[in-house]
């Protein structure tokens, strides 16, 4: 398009006669612009349709994110709307991907209403993702101001209370979900939680699709794990836990679900991440009044996270679950069987655990983002793992976890009890020699073998699983090649 | 039975040099070492005896040693943990906290359970070894 085309239209005579007009002379493109400490700030990938100018499609994202509509409207007029107007400032081509660009927009803090996600999200996800002028648009990352930050509760327990008091500390906690996830009855189910958590695990967890199934209502599943969870702690001196499902059909059930959980004496509950921003919010809230830990369970992201052209990215997601309240949150696994390229998923890790995020290009963090004090989020590495690579998951992702081995666990040849103390000697041994200062990414598989001395189970996993890895091409990685210094 | 407490009770007890490896890990991570004991270790027993301050000025990890030592000399019965403290902000708490000493005879717990309404029951952990006063346990 000609210069005059994204120009914005400055005499209102002009600006606000009927009809229609480029996004970018309406105002949303803004190439001056310098965004303020108080604006939020949104980076979309967006690819234009052949023949859409890149800056008009990065004004048109402002507009449809903000106050525009398809054709002048005078009543904008009756308002501040330069206040309201969001603003794309920037736009650069993507590394080595002809077609896509990177539009960078501010918005002004009036735009939304305090503590509420479902707003945030309606307001910049709500209308853009559809928009025919793009063939397709993806939201990779957002500055949260800190004004905004703290209109936000965040976790109900975080890492550091969660830790205190499970008297747990120095080590990666360590979980399972049960397995096969459907079909147990209660008795059956709570005889597999009982054998983990004896065997050496923290937690043991509900899957995202347990609720209140004909082969085992809701009621009878929590009565049995709890039996489970007592007679583990019992076993062990430790304390104990195991993520009661409480997702529901409505906040009401919800609501029943986790106030029966907390009558038996349960430390943690979980909601699975489809039950929606404002449902997730309210739990958190319940949580907090009821000294529980709430553990999420990211069911249904992939169909809007995984694919690098179109969705929102997961560290959004992950920045809003931080804000919106959750203790616990599945960020990946990178070595197991679902998508995960290591740096990005370091990413994630990042969001939730850090106290300020520094701008990271190559882990996939745009901005520099503080978050205020809100407490940091247990990230969960779930799928596919087994103690064989006990060394890897360390190495990437530190103490600060929690490892569920699933399969690992329950797939043991020698039973559920010796798959769980495989694992937890498997992850004491490489946490002391990391400890003791030895290279546990080159010397891990000799760590293990050598804990294997003396203990079966463990020999009995490394061999079982010894070959088992999931080493498919990522779909989501970074555009920015690492650099020595920060990769 | 064995109590599972601390981030090492998988394996076997460590070892004097074993335990001053992970001292050192801990002062190089600029983290205040302390030793605590009880003879009530009960999952939610959070308090346990102060053996001494937290260390926060000692940076030898043979200085820490000999208080371990000290303490598994006047309580060669007791469980005693090595906890690190860690101040940083968004941290303030403990960074790792492992065994160091245990009882050579652990009863371990009894499960109390008392009937409630319809089929819930209320739990009870406790240790057979509190049923006598403190000092005269294990």
């Amino acid at each position: 398009m000609s210069g005059a085309e994204h120009k914005r239209i400055t005499d209102a005579s002009k600006r606000y006669a009927a009809g229609v007009l480029k996004y970018a002379q309406m105002g949303y493109w803004q190439p001056d612009y310098e965004p303020k400490e108080s604006d939020v700030l949104a980076l979309f990938r967006i690819t234009p349709q052949q023949g859409v100018d890149p800056e008009e499609a990065a004004a048109a994202v402002a507009g449809e994110s903000s106050t525009a509509t398809w054709t002048v409207v005078w009543t904008d007029r009756l308002t501040a709307c330069e206040n309201y107007r969001a603003k794309a400032y920037k736009i650069e081509p993507v590394p080595n991907n002809p077609s896509q660009y990177f539009a960078w927009i501010a918005y002004e803090l009036d735009l939304f209403e305090e503590g509420s996600i479902a707003n945030l999200a309606a307001s910049i996800i709500g209308n853009v993702f559809s928009f025919k002028p793009l063939k397709a648009a993806r939201l990779e990352d957002m500055r949260l101001p800190l004004a905004y930050v703290k209109t936000f509760r965040g976790p109900p327990t975080g890492i550091v209370v969660e830790r205190e008091r499970l008297d747990k500390f120095g080590r990666p906690l360590l979980g399972a979900t049960t397995k096969p996830k459907l079909g147990l009855s209660g008795k059956n189910y709570g005889r597999v939680v009982y054998e983990a958590l004896k065997g050496g695990l923290d937690f043991v967890k509900d899957d995202e699709n347990i609720n209140s199934q004909a082969f085992m209502h809701w009621r009878d599943r929590f009565l049995y794990c709890m039996e489970a969870v007592n007679r583990a702690s019992a076993e062990s001196g430790e304390v104990k836990g195991h993520y009661l499902n409480v997702t529901a059909g409505t906040m009401e059930e919800t609501y029943r679900r986790a106030q029966f959980a907390k009558e038996l004496g349960s430390v943690v509950v979980m909601i699975d991440l489809v039950v929606g921003w404002t449902a997730i919010q309210s739990i958190s809230n319940w949580c907090r009044d009821n000294d529980m830990i709430l553990h999420m369970h990211r069911a249904g992201h992939g169909t809007y996270t995984r694919q690098k052209s179109h969705g929102v990215s997961f560290r959004v997601i992950a920045k809003w679950l931080r804000l919106a309240g959750v203790d616990h949150l599945h960020t990946g696994t990178a070595v197991g069987k679902l998508e995960g390229d290591p740096m990005t998923v370091q990413g994630y890790y990042n969001v939730c655990r850090e106290v300020v995020n520094e701008v990271d290009l190559p882990r996939g963090l745009f901005y520099r983002q503080n978050w205020g004090g809100l407490r940091k989020v247990m990230p969960v590495a779930s799928g596919g793992i087994h103690a064989g690579q006990m060394h890897e998951l360390i190495d990437l992702f530190g103490d600060d976890v929690v490892l569920q081995f699933g399969g690992g666990t329950i797939g043991h040849p020698m039973g559920i009890q010796a798959g769980a103390t495989a694992n937890r000697v498997a992850l004491e041994a490489m946490v002391l020699a990391r400890n003791e200062g030895r290279d546990i990414r080159n010397e891990g598989p000799h760590v293990l073998l050598s804990a294997a001395k003396s203990c079966k189970p463990l020999q009995a996993a490394l061999d079982t699983w010894r070959d088992v890895s999931f080493n498919y091409e990522s779909t989501d990685t970074s555009d920015y090649v690492a650099i020595e210094s920060v990769a | 039975m064995r109590v599972t407490q601390g981030a090492f009770s998988f394996l076997p007890d460590l070892t004097d040099p074993q335990i001053r490896a992970q001292v050192e890990y801990c002062l190089r991570n600029n983290w205040a070492v302390s030793v605590e004991y009880t003879d009530d270790i009960h999952p939610r027993n959070t308090y346990w005896e102060m053996y001494g301050q937290p260390m926060f000025d000692l940076h030898d990890a043979a200085g820490v040693m000999s208080e371990i030592v000290a303490c598994r000399n006047t309580f060669p019965k007791h469980y005693i943990r090595v906890n690190a403290f860690d101040s940083t902000l968004g941290w303030e708490t403990i960074r790792l906290s492992f065994l160091v000493n245990r009882p050579s005879d652990e009863p371990g717990f009894r499960l109390r359970r008392v009937g409630s309404e319809g089929r819930v029951q209320r739990y009870l952990i406790e240790a057979y070894a509190t049923d006598k006063p403190a000092g005269r346990r294990y």
